[in-house]
């Protein structure tokens, strides 16, 4: 017996470690929201996030009072810090998206704890990077002009514009990632509510959950509606950061007007958004006591996936080089002259290199793979490579035009800083919410993943096989 | 028999027995049941005789119906309300109006798909009988349940609830409606 758990450990790795029940794995989880008493570290990160939080609605409402003449932002690098920070987080977002859904669809097991908390990462991101848009219009109280509605005015938006593309992608990403939030956390909010003591959480919970109970027939439509929505958010979530990488490659500008962007986009942003679930997960799951269902094997999984898609990226590195050297163009030849080594901001491009490029080939070596601190400290470097990547796409491309006489640096001013760290304070402000008052771990999937999960006895029959097919190679 | 009665409830400790049970159940012939578990449990779909649902068809008419409506605005917007001439494309430009169409494709699948599920669920309900059992807090915790409501043809008070003692559960609990 011995042997064959060690081949099926082997074969497949336990997503959830320790001797886990139904009633312990739902205690575990349910009680860092209704029993444990908020860790002191808790204050702390919310603190932070919170007076960061501060300091964004200082520049807003600075910034709606006085203009985006506040920002470095202007010509010719007339799209600089917002769109960056813009592309920057709904980046992030994508791996939440592709965790959630894409990997349902390939029956990876491995996402299931990990899907709530890269979920709610998601909508967090998208909530950040919409906000740069939207201020970035300068009149941001006039935004619903971006959708089409009949008016006095008789407008109607540009449907043609990939700007317009991107309001619909998305609002529409924003929507169904909310949706698939929501709908995975019906039943662990009913959990939630019949666990609860307090009587006003009682009630919350209560409200949300929708008066779940967890009968067959809502699971049966439940399981389609999950199914299927998985189903509509895998295409969604690479439609959104192709069409964001249009904003740019639809336009004549050359280092934007390249046929490499979408695949290169969504790649870049499932790298970045590992990275980002990586940086959550690692202290999360040693702050809550989650190693059992965060396990070492899911890190080992998420740094395989970034490096894979790293890989990717430093493909699309290598196409955008080669293209502008191959269409002999005379002014894609300067930008990418200009990019590596000739221009004023060459070293940002191979700062990039260093933090998205060099920076994953340690993922190749098992030490670095299985070690958290390490995997820690690369996702940390790639956050900052992936925000490099967007600076260096956009100023460069944008800060020598075609007329020298229009060139000019383009540097961010203190209120450029002081929003983006502002927008880091409501992701970690969010975030710190979301662990303190709901499941950071879908409690009903982890319960499927339960070897009393299985009925009549599924998990004997598994062993048995694993011994038949044990003594086939040893004949 | 108590007139307020909603039905009875079984407890059952493990999966295994609520879907041995549930089978049981279904082959007495009563067919007003219920089951009622931590998790998804697809064995047990087919011993209630779970019918299979239409909400993919649902979500499908969603999806065609974002189709039509992306096709349709961006038709009247740009062929029928306000025709201007951007970039050299004519005013029908297809290709160009595919991004807003998909997406919106993706966004009525998806209101189809949840609010779908809900209505056919019947929720939010936030009273069910159930709930008046104690113990059934923890069918979202650990436990397994089966329901026989009253209105069963064949519920008898007194028989139905010595079949389902007689079925191995925990406890067999009065539903009070």
């Amino acid at each position: 017996m011995e042997d064959v758990k060690e081949i099926q450990r082997r074969l497949h790795p336990p997503m959830v470690e320790g001797d886990h029940t139904f009633a312990t794995a739902t205690d575990r989880i349910s009680d860092i929201t209704l029993k444990r008493k908020t860790p002191f570290g808790w204050f702390i990160g919310f603190g932070i996030g919170f007076i960061l939080l501060q300091i964004m609605m200082i520049t807003v409402t600075y910034l709606v009072f006085t203009g985006i003449g506040i920002w470095g932002t202007n010509q010719p690098v007339g799209w600089a810090f917002p769109i960056i920070n813009f592309v920057w987080w709904i980046g992030i977002g994508h791996a939440g998206t592709l965790i959630s859904a894409i990997l349902l669809l390939l029956n990876q097991k491995w996402r299931t704890s990990i899907n709530r908390f890269a979920e709610a990462m998601t909508l967090f991101a998208v909530a950040c990077a919409g906000v740069y848009p939207l201020l970035h219009t300068g009149r941001p109280w006039l935004a619903y002009w971006m959708f089409p509605y009949p008016n006095t005015m008789g407008m109607w938006p540009q449907f043609r514009s990939p700007l317009i593309w991107d309001v619909f992608a998305v609002s529409t990403y924003a929507t169904v990632s909310l949706l698939f939030w929501y709908v995975g956390l019906i039943p662990d909010l009913a959990t939630l509510r019949d666990r609860a003591k307090n009587k006003y959480f009682r009630i919350a919970y209560g409200l949300l959950s929708m008066g779940w109970r967890g009968s067959a027939r809502h699971w049966h439509r439940y399981e389609i509606a999950y199914l299927l929505l998985a189903g509509l958010s895998t295409p969604l979530v690479l439609s959104v950061h192709s069409i964001v990488s249009l904003d740019f490659s639809v336009s004549q500008l050359p280092g934007w007007h390249a046929t490499i962007f979408p695949p290169y986009f969504v790649a870049g942003a499932i790298f970045a958004g590992f990275a980002m679930v990586l940086i959550l997960c690692i202290p999360l799951r040693v702050w809550y006591n989650l190693k059992d269902f965060i396990t070492d094997t899911h890190l080992i999984y998420m740094g395989k996936v970034m490096l894979a898609t790293g890989l990717i990226v430093c493909y699309g590195y290598v196409m955008e080089a080669f293209f502008g050297w191959y269409s002999a163009g005379e002014f894609e030849v300067f930008m990418i002259k200009n990019r590596i080594w000739n221009g004023p901001y060459w070293w940002f491009y191979w700062l990039l290199i260093l933090c998205n490029g060099v920076s994953i080939q340690f993922l190749w070596f098992k030490r670095f793979r299985e070690s958290a601190f390490w995997l820690f400290i690369i996702s940390l470097v790639v956050s900052v490579g992936m925000w490099l990547e967007r600076f260096v796409i956009i100023v460069t491309s944008l800060h020598r035009d075609f007329l020298p006489s229009s060139w000019a640096m383009y540097a961010p001013t203190i209120w450029d800083w002081s929003m983006f760290f502002g927008t880091l304070g409501l992701f970690v402000t969010l975030i710190f919410l979301f662990v303190r008052f709901l499941p950071v771990i879908s409690i009903f999937e982890v319960r499927t993943l339960l070897p009393e999960a299985n009925v009549h006895g599924h998990q004997e029959d598994f062993e048995e096989n694993v011994l038949e097919s044990q003594r086939g190679i040893k004949s | 028999m108590d007139k307020n009665i909603y039905g009875l409830l079984a407890e059952f400790d493990t999966a295994t027995q609520m879907v041995d049970a549930a089978r049981a159940i279904r082959d007495a012939g009563y067919t007003k049941t219920d089951a009622f578990s931590p998790f998804p449990l697809h064995e047990i779909d087919e011993a209630l005789g779970v019918k299979k649902s239409i909400l993919p068809f649902l979500v499908l008419g969603g999806g065609v119906a974002g189709l039509l409506t992306g096709l349709g605005l961006q038709y009247y917007v740009h062929v029928i309300d306000y025709p201007l001439v951007v970039g050299g494309r004519p005013f029908f430009s297809l290709p160009a109006f595919i991004p807003p169409m998909f997406e919106l494709t993706i966004l009525f699948a998806a209101f189809t798909a949840v609010f779908g599920m809900l209505f056919l669920n019947g929720l939010p309900q936030p009273y069910h009988p159930v709930f008046n059992v104690p113990r059934f807090a923890l069918a979202t915790r650990e436990k397994f349940f089966l329901v026989i409501e009253a209105k069963d043809p064949k519920f008898d008070y007194e028989e139905t609830k010595s079949f389902m003692e007689s079925l191995n559960p925990q406890e067999v609990f009065d539903v009070e409606e």
